[in-house]
Parts: structure tokens; C-alpha cells; sequence
């Protein structure tokens, strides 16, 4: 009794998936993720979700919703515009439907659409029931009733029995969009391994919602979507988080640097993961240690750096603002360390799990002193792989502290990564000095500036470190005026000399000179890559330029701003690269600010870029 | 360098650094101390990793010819607790003062006495700020008149071997400045074991909080005013050895009494340094009324945070092998793009 279905041949399309905190939201994307990276499409994935735990159930602000976009295009950003939006309830279905394109289509849990929760949404009437929604497709499914029958055999129980509801709609999801249901079969099996009932009755709610599709006579204009495979680089793939690649990047540039690492972090949102992460890996040369705060975090990975480790300590802003005043110490004792802020919503407790980029000034200017250090930041999910091995690489070669920054977008989101072999990666092995002929604790590199590493247990090596300013001659105390001021210019040369050994910067996408360059960091790289590429296919001249290396500067960035007319910086903040390009380059560059906690829309950058080309 | 451990002597635990401590200072006789004292310990000089905080106190590793880090003010033992990390095999001492341990760093030596890292802390209380010239500490006596406290403290101090005790150090030990010998064996035990070991060093600042600690350092009264305390022997002190401490156990609390007038010996409160309960009176006892209790007030071993770090991750490096890059890129679900 299926009904011919006509298919759609969208090349790219956005899904949303919103429910309840408890409705498994998060779980149902990633397995909707894995799938449809194994269909071989393109994709990018933005986890939104609640700061409460579990809010009480039905509220507007427990909703929890997970996002992918994908296709056949080159896919870098979550997407702007949501074709198919999954609503479990009331409250999911009025938060998110401003998001929705006109035409798009709506699947709803017409069981969950009750008095209490439409009340809880605020909702006068019920909207499946009305013609509020006339402007969308709606797909009402009661998929509550239809999962209690789909389980019933396991005798689960009313409550547990609807926790499979997620997995009812995922299985109707799969077969919406012609994805196989493997993968989550297997996750199922091995995350229940020793509750076989809890497993079987899932995987039934998931092939019941599949069958679902495959049968039920759904309303006209419901249809298959056949999304077309992307063009990839051959190679083997997985999907990747940029949580998981960070940490894994410590883990290579640990092995690269030949040291062991010293992972010390406080838990908070959204860095925690990264402590779990590195913590699931003791075959690793890592040690996670969850100290009693974000200082003493800090202070213990200082510690390691000294007794010939790396130190790497890991926060969000509010925690990183504690830590400034150990990092600035590891800049006067000129040790290794490497501190990761996964940025959030500021200030103060601010949006802990929404995102944003507003440490770039914190991470660069905020610690007392003059107290230079290098700046990096991930522009994707697996760019952390890479920058994290980068921050490893400056840390050990240069004996600073390095601030790498992430965000909470990048920190959840996942996308197809090209598995990269490590072999393919120069090792930059860290040397201790060892000879104690000559020793003396303030001997330098004379062409990085880089001070030697000495560790405790060396013999004949024996030396102090400290906070208080040291002779640049025997690296004794020294409060003498002139020596401070040759420590305050070396501590800076040595930081400025860095520039010396970073790639130039290159344009991403678009001419190395024109009439507008738009120049991003961080997690932005994806909407502006997306909105300069539209603007470029319209005939604007455009170019996009993303900057990894944000302290010190790209050498040649100041040359490349000035062939173009102007500068455009798009940032999750209220503009601090831009003050920054302004300040070291004196140039006008303009700024493009979004503080949402949600990530740009592709829609913004090129309405941006066409405001700035189209009056002039 | 390669010195032979037993033909170390004082001169080669000491820098060549200028020792800057005011005139009269404890911190000097505390120095010496340990520097005697290190050569009998028969370890390497290139193990002894001597961490500090801020304050006079924490100057001390400048002095000393071993590895030191002189850190950041209260945070010496989370510095400390990851150099062990790093190096188990690095013996760790952390020298601290009453306002950087149990003021800014309270946190921090809670925990580090919690966890139970194999660190040796030397706290010298002198219950005064000395370094920031005088204020009052969170271990000055109520009524200390200070520049911040002009008309006199109004807030009660804190014993830091109660806090030690309440933190769950296994070792915890009282000793005095310029009680060279005493300080020596107290130090040497709590050197000795593997876990967190806690001392407070009564020290006399003579500029900002001189004689606080008279009447337990002055050979003619300090007799009635302070008792040592050695496991397996009564409570007895005073200057003609008569008084002792009983316990009243009705009340739960401790009473002074004179032996032989209201007390027969044998009543007499016997030390045992594992009761962690006699062991909060005994820390709790200060003058007037009481004597103050120097040495080992507690000692009860227990497994060292470190060590069974470690433990769990030889297990996990036996079961799952050694940590392979590629291998860990390429786990879980992956897919092949032609």
C-alpha cells in the first residue's frame, strides 16, 4: 500500500532534530550524523542544547536540538535555513520554527502535543490542529502510541518504553532520507551491551519507524529525499568532533614533542569533554588530573612543565581568567605550557553552552605585566587535530605558554575528516640540557631566544625558578632597572620571533587583492567560506581570509590586507580581531559582529559583503 | 656533580644566593636545619625539588642548592602536586606560611592533603603577614594589632594542624624554630613518609610579631607551656615534669592535672599517634591554660594518590598495549572514500 513517493534532488539540505532535554536529541543527531557521513554525503553538525540538565519536561527552555546540514556541495557550516524539522513537543516545535523555510516540512509527536505541553509552550491552541502552520508541510504522527506498540513485547514498561521514541523517529528519519540503519543498529548493541532487552527494544522502535515510512499512505507532498553523494579526496574517513580531535592532537604533539603530557583541568562547560576525553587514554603518555579548581589546574600543569612534561590545562573563559596569573608565571619561568579555552556566552557565567568568541582580547592582553605569548585558534572541527599539535610544537620549541583557542561550536560540532597518517608529520623532539659544564639556568637558543629546559633530576643541573624578575645573565634575582628592561624586550623578541616560523598567511578562497577581503578566525571559517563562495559565484570581488596564527601576527598579513579596499571581520563578538588588525596595521577595517550565542548564517556574511560592495 | 650521596655535606645544600631574611628572622634556623639535615636523608641533591608560594617563608628555595620553584602566592601545592605527578620519583617539599597555605592557598592545601601526594609541607607559621609588612594572618590571635587591624583582630584564628587533620593528611607534626634538634627529627620522619606529610614550624618574626612564641621557646618557662608528645609515652610536662594531660571521658575533653596530687601516672594520657581524635585535642591544646603539643601529633599511613594513579594506568597499559596514533585515528567508525 506505499504510495509512489516523488523524490526531491535537493543537492544540500539542513534537518533539525528538537525534543526535550530527556527526548535524546543529541544521541538521535549523531546517529543520524554517522549514517549519512557513511551515505557519503558531505556534512556539518551544530549541537544546541539547554544549559539545565534535565529542565522539567515540556518547558521551551529544556529544548535541546541537534543540527546537520549536508549534501552533495562542499558542506562547512551548519547551515542556515531548516527544511525538515523534527518536533517532539510543543515547546520544540514554537522555539525552532522560526527557523524553518516556508515549504518546509515539519514531523511532530502528535502524542506529545497535550494540554499540558501545548500550555507549557504557551500555545493557545494546538497547532497541528489549527492553520498555523498552513505555510509548512506538517507530518503529524501520535509516534508516542506508535512506539508503546512497537516495544510492547519487551514488557519495558510505559515510561521506558516511550524513551525509545527518539529512535522510532530517527528509523523514520532514515528512511525519509535513504540512509541505512547499521551503524545505529551497532551503536545500540555495544552502548547496551548487558541489557539485551533495553537493545532489541530499541532497535525495534527503529525499524518500526522505518517500516513506518516505507508503508503508512503519507500525506501529498511528503516525499523521499535523495540527496546526492559528495565529490570527497579519496582516503579513509570518519567523523569528527572538535573536541576529540583536540584531544588527540595533544596526544600527537606529545608523542612528536617526545614528552609526556600532564592534562590538569577543572571541570566546566563546554571544556569538560576534553578532560573525559584524554582521561578514557591512559595507554597514552597522558596523565588527566581533576584538580580543586581552575588555578590549582593550572598551577599543577606549570608544575609538570617544570619536572620536564608538558603542562596542558584546559576552561572556558571565566576559568581561563582565573588561571592568567600561573600562565604569566610560566612567562617569567619561561616553561612549556599549553592552555586550551573552549570559548562560551560571556560575561561571568554568561551562555555556558552557547557559543562565541569573545577571549580573543583575554587571550592575547589579559594577564598583568607585559607578558607576551602565542595565539592560535581551530577554525574547524578537525583543524584542532592540527592546531593542537601546532601549540605543542610552539610551546616546547619556544618555552612559552601558548593559548589555543576553541569554541563551543567547533567543541561539539562533527564533520568528515580525512584520516591523517602521523608519519606524515615532522617530529620536533624536545632536548633537555643536561650538561653541567656552563650550566646556568638563564642560557638561551640564540636564534629562537628559547631559554634551555633543565629538569629536576638532572645531576649537576641543580637550579631555582620563580615569579621574581631574573638576571638575563646568570638567571639569578635581580631587581636591577636595566635588566629588567633587557628581560621585558627579550621576553618580547622572543614572542615576536615566532612570526619567523609560521606559514604565511594565504587567502583561502578568492583573489589576493581586490576590492574586499573578509577576514575571520575561529569557528567562523565555515559561514564565511559559504558566503564568500556564494558572493564570488555572483561576480562580487571577494576574497575570504582566516587566520590561524593570532599571536604574533602572519608576517605578511599586513602586505596582503593593503591590496584590497577594504577589510571586512566578521566575529562572535563586538569586535576584538578587528581592533586588533587596526591597532598593529593602522588600517580601516570594518567590523561585522554577532553575540547570539548561535553561529553566523551563511545569509549574514553574504548580506554583509553585499552591503559593503553594492554602495561603493 | 656526580657526588656520592653520603659525602654530601651542609655547604653542598647551599646556594651561593645572599640569604635576605630581617636580622633574627626563625627562618634562618629553620634553613640550617635542613640543610644538616639533607645529607642524612642519603638521597641524590638532583632529586630535592623544594616549592614555594609568596611570602618570607617562601624565599627559602632560593637557598637551598637543589632544584626549587619559587611560585605564585597560596598555590605552592598544586605546583608542587604536579611536579610529582610528572616525576614520582622527585622527593617534594613544600614551604609555605600561615597566610600563603591557609589564607589565598587554603584550597589548595586542603587538597593536597586530601588526595594524600607524597609532599613534604613545612608551613612556618608566625602568625603575621611579614612580606606585605605586618597585617594580620589567619592564624594571629584575636586582638592583633596590625595596619589593617588597627584597634586589634576581631576574628578567630585557625589551627593549622586541625586543618591538616580535618584534610586528611596522614602525618601531621608540630616543632619550633630554633628547636634545631627537634625540628630535625620531626622533618626527617615526615620526609621519610611516602604520602602528604604536614609540619607547622612555630617561627618568631622579629619585626612584625616578635615573642609570639615566647613562652614555648624561653628555656626558663617553656617547660610548663608546651609538651612533646612521642607515641607510647603519657602526656607529662612542666618544669618540675608533674603536670600531665587526662582525659576526661565523660566530657570528651582534655584537663591539665598535677601527677601525684590529683592524678596518679598511670591516668595520665599515653600518646598514640594514630587516634585521629585524641589527636585533634592534642593539636586543639594552646595556652593559657594548656600546653602547646610539639612533634608527630598523628600518623597513620595510607596509599599515596600517585601511586595509585599509576596503578591504574599500568593495569590499562598492559591490557589495552601501548597508545598507537594511527591506531587511535582510525578506531571506531570509519568509511573509504575511491
Amino acid at each position: 500500500m506505499s504510495v509512489e513517493t516523488e523524490q526531491h534532488q535537493n543537492q544540500n539540505i539542513v534537518v533539525r532534530f528538537a525534543g526535550d532535554s530527556g527526548d535524546g536529541m543529541q544521541l538521535t543527531g549523531t546517529n543520524f550524523t554517522l549514517a549519512t557521513a557513511l551515505h557519503g554525503n558531505d556534512l556539518s553538525t551544530f549541537p544546541d542544547f539547554p544549559a539545565e540538565i534535565r529542565a522539567p519536561a515540556g518547558a521551551t527552555f529544556g529544548v535541546s536540538a541537534f543540527q546537520i546540514y549536508f549534501g552533495s556541495d562542499e558542506v562547512s557550516t551548519a547551515g542556515d535555513a531548516v527544511e525538515v524539522l523534527v518536533a517532539m513537543n510543543p515547546a520544540a516545535l514554537i522555539t525552532n520554527l522560526k527557523n524553518l523555510v516556508p515549504g518546509g516540512l515539519i514531523i511532530a509527536d502528535s502524542g506529545a502535543f497535550n494540554d499540558k505541553n501545548l500550555a507549557k509552550a504557551k500555545y493557545a491552541e494546538n497547532p497541528l490542529e489549527d492553520d498555523s502552520l498552513d505555510a509548512y508541510k506538517v507530518l503529524s504522527i501520535d509516534i508516542s502510541s506508535q512506539v508503546i506498540a512497537a516495544v510492547e513485547a519487551f514488557n519495558l514498561g510505559h515510561k521506558m518504553a516511550l524513551r525509545c521514541k527518539n529512535m522510532w523517529t530517527l528509523g523514520l528519519m532514515f528512511w525519509l532520507f535513504d540512509r541505512e540503519k547499521q551503524s545505529t543498529i551497532d551503536m545500540l548493541r555495544s552502548k547496551f551491551a548487558s541489557k539485551a532487552d533495553i537493545a532489541n527494544a530499541n532497535i525495534a522502535a527503529l525499524n518500526a519507524g522505518y517500516a513506518f515510512g516505507e508503508t503508512a499512505e503519507l500525506p501529498s507532498g511528503i516525499e523521499v529525499y535523495k540527496i546526492p553523494k559528495a565529490e570527497q579526496q579519496a582516503g579513509t574517513y570518519r567523523n569528527m568532533n572538535g573536541t576529540t580531535a583536540l584531544a588527540w592532537g595533544l596526544l600527537a604533539g606529545g608523542q612528536l614533542a617526545g614528552l609526556p603530557i600532564l592534562f590538569a583541568s577543572y571541570p566546566i562547560t563546554p571544556a569538560s569533554n576534553l578532560l573525559h576525553t584524554l582521561a578514557a587514554r591512559k595507554e597514552f603518555d597522558v596523565i588527566t588530573f581533576q584538580a580543586e579548581d581552575e588555578i590549582a589546574a593550572v598551577c599543577a600543569a606549570v608544575g609538570a612543565s617544570f619536572a620536564g612534561s608538558l603542562g596542558v590545562t584546559s576552561s572556558a573563559g571565566p576559568g581561563i581568567a582565573l588561571k592568567m596569573e600561573a600562565i604569566s608565571l610560566a612567562v617569567s619561568a619561561e616553561l612549556p605550557l599549553v592552555v586550551v579555552n573552549t570559548q562560551r556566552g560571556g560575561p561571568s557565567t554568561g551562555l555556558p553552552t552557547k557559543t562565541e568568541q569573545s577571549d580573543l582580547l583575554q587571550a592575547v592582553y589579559g594577564r598583568h605585566g607585559d607578558t607576551p605569548l602565542p595565539v592560535i585558534a581551530s577554525s574547524h572541527p578537525g583543524d584542532c587535530f592540527d592546531t593542537a599539535i601546532e601549540a605543542v610544537r610552539l610551546a616546547t620549541k619556544y618555552m612559552t605558554p601558548v593559548m589555543l583557542l576553541s569554541d563551543g561550536y567547533i567543541a561539539n560540532a562533527s564533520e568528515p575528516w580525512l584520516i591523517p597518517d602521523i608519519n606524515d608529520y615532522e617530529a620536533f623532539p624536545v632536548s633537555f640540557h643536561s650538561k653541567p659544564e656552563g650550566f646556568k639556568p638563564s642560557l638561551r637558543d640564540a636564534e629562537s631566544l628559547a631559554r634551555i629546559w633543565a629538569k629536576p633530576g638532572t645531576p649537576g643541573l641543580e637550579h631555582r625558578l620563580g615569579g621574581i624578575e631574573k638576571s638575563y645573565e646568570t638567571g639569578d634575582i635581580s631587581y636591577d632597572p636595566d635588566n629588567h628592561q633587557l628581560m621585558t624586550n627579550t621576553r618580547k623578541a622572543k614572542i615576536d620571533n615566532i612570526a619567523n616560523d609560521i606559514p604565511g598567511q594565504e587567502v583561502s578562497l578568492g583573489k589576493a587583492q581586490g576590492k574586499l577581503a573578509v577576514v575571520g578566525w575561529g569557528s567562523t571559517y565555515g559561514a564565511i567560506h559559504q558566503g564568500v563562495k556564494r558572493c564570488l559565484k555572483e561576480g562580487y570581488d571577494v576574497a575570504h581570509i582566516h587566520i590561524r596564527h593570532l599571536w604574533p601576527l602572519p608576517p605578511n598579513l599586513k602586505a596582503l590586507l593593503s591590496g584590497y579596499e577594504r577589510v571586512l571581520v566578521p566575529e562572535m563578538n563586538t569586535g576584538q580581531l578587528v581592533k586588533l588588525l587596526r591597532s598593529e596595521y593602522l588600517i580601516d577595517a570594518r567590523a561585522l559582529n554577532k553575540v547570539s550565542g548561535q553561529p553566523y548564517k551563511i545569509s549574514e556574511i553574504v548580506n554583509a559583503i553585499k552591503a559593503e560592495l553594492d554602495q561603493h | 656533580m656526580n657526588q656520592a650521596v653520603s659525602k654530601l655535606s651542609i655547604k653542598d645544600f647551599s646556594s651561593d644566593q645572599e640569604v635576605r631574611w630581617c636580622p633574627g628572622c626563625g627562618d634562618y634556623a629553620i634553613l640550617k636545619t635542613i640543610q644538616k639535615l639533607m645529607p642524612e636523608l642519603g638521597r641524590p641533591r638532583e632529586n630535592q625539588v623544594f616549592v614555594s608560594g609568596i611570602g618570607c617563608s617562601s624565599r627559602f628555595p632560593y637557598y637551598m642548592n637543589t632544584y626549587g620553584f619559587h611560585t605564585i602566592h597560596g598555590r605552592a601545592p598544586s605546583v608542587a602536586t604536579g611536579v610529582k605527578l610528572a616525576n614520582p620519583e622527585l622527593d617534594v617539599w613544600v614551604i609555605t606560611g600561615d597566610g600563603d597555605a591557609l589564607s589565598i592557598g587554603g584550597n589548595h592545601t586542603l587538597h593536597a592533603l586530601r588526595r594524600n601526594v607524597d609532599l613534604t609541607m613545612l608551613l612556618f607559621n608566625n602568625e603575621i603577614y611579614g612580606l606585605t609588612k605586618g597585617q594580620y594572618s589567619p592564624t594571629s590571635k584575636v586582638g592583633t594589632r596590625s595596619p589593617s587591624t588597627p584597634e586589634g583582630s576581631v576574628d578567630q584564628p585557625l589551627s593549622p594542624c586541625g586543618i591538616a587533620l580535618g584534610s586528611g593528611a596522614p602525618l601531621v607534626a608540630r616543632s619550633i624554630d630554633t628547636e634545631m634538634k627537634h625540628l630535625s627529627g620531626v622533618i626527617k620522619q615526615a620526609y621519610e613518609h611516602k604520602g602528604a606529610s604536614f609540619v607547622e614550624i612555630l617561627q618568631n618574626c622579629p619585626i612584625y610579631n616578635d615573642g609570639i612564641f615566647d613562652s614555648v621557646k624561653d628555656k626558663k618557662i617553656a617547660a610548663d607551656f608546651k609538651v612533646e608528645v612521642e607515641h607510647g609515652k603519657p602526656l607529662v610536662f612542666g618544669l618540675e615534669n608533674n603536670k600531665g594531660i587526662r582525659l576526661d571521658k565523660e566530657k570528651l575533653s582534655l584537663e591539665v592535672v598535677t601527677i601525684g596530687e590529683d592524678c596518679p601516672l598511670e591516668d595520665v594520657l599515653v600518646h598514640d599517634q594514630g587516634n585521629k581524635t585524641l589527636a585533634q585535642l592534642i593539636a586543639a591544646m594552646s595556652g593559657p591554660d594548656f600546653p602547646v603539643a610539639v612533634g608527630v601529633l598523628y600518623f597513620q599511613e595510607k596509599a599515596a594518590y600517585v601511586d595509585n594513579l599509576f596503578e591504574q594506568r599500568i593495569k590499562i597499559q598492559e591490557a589495552r598495549g601501548k597508545g598507537d596514533i594511527n591506531a587511535l585515528l582510525h578506531s571506531g567508525h570509519t568509511w573509504q572514500v575511491n
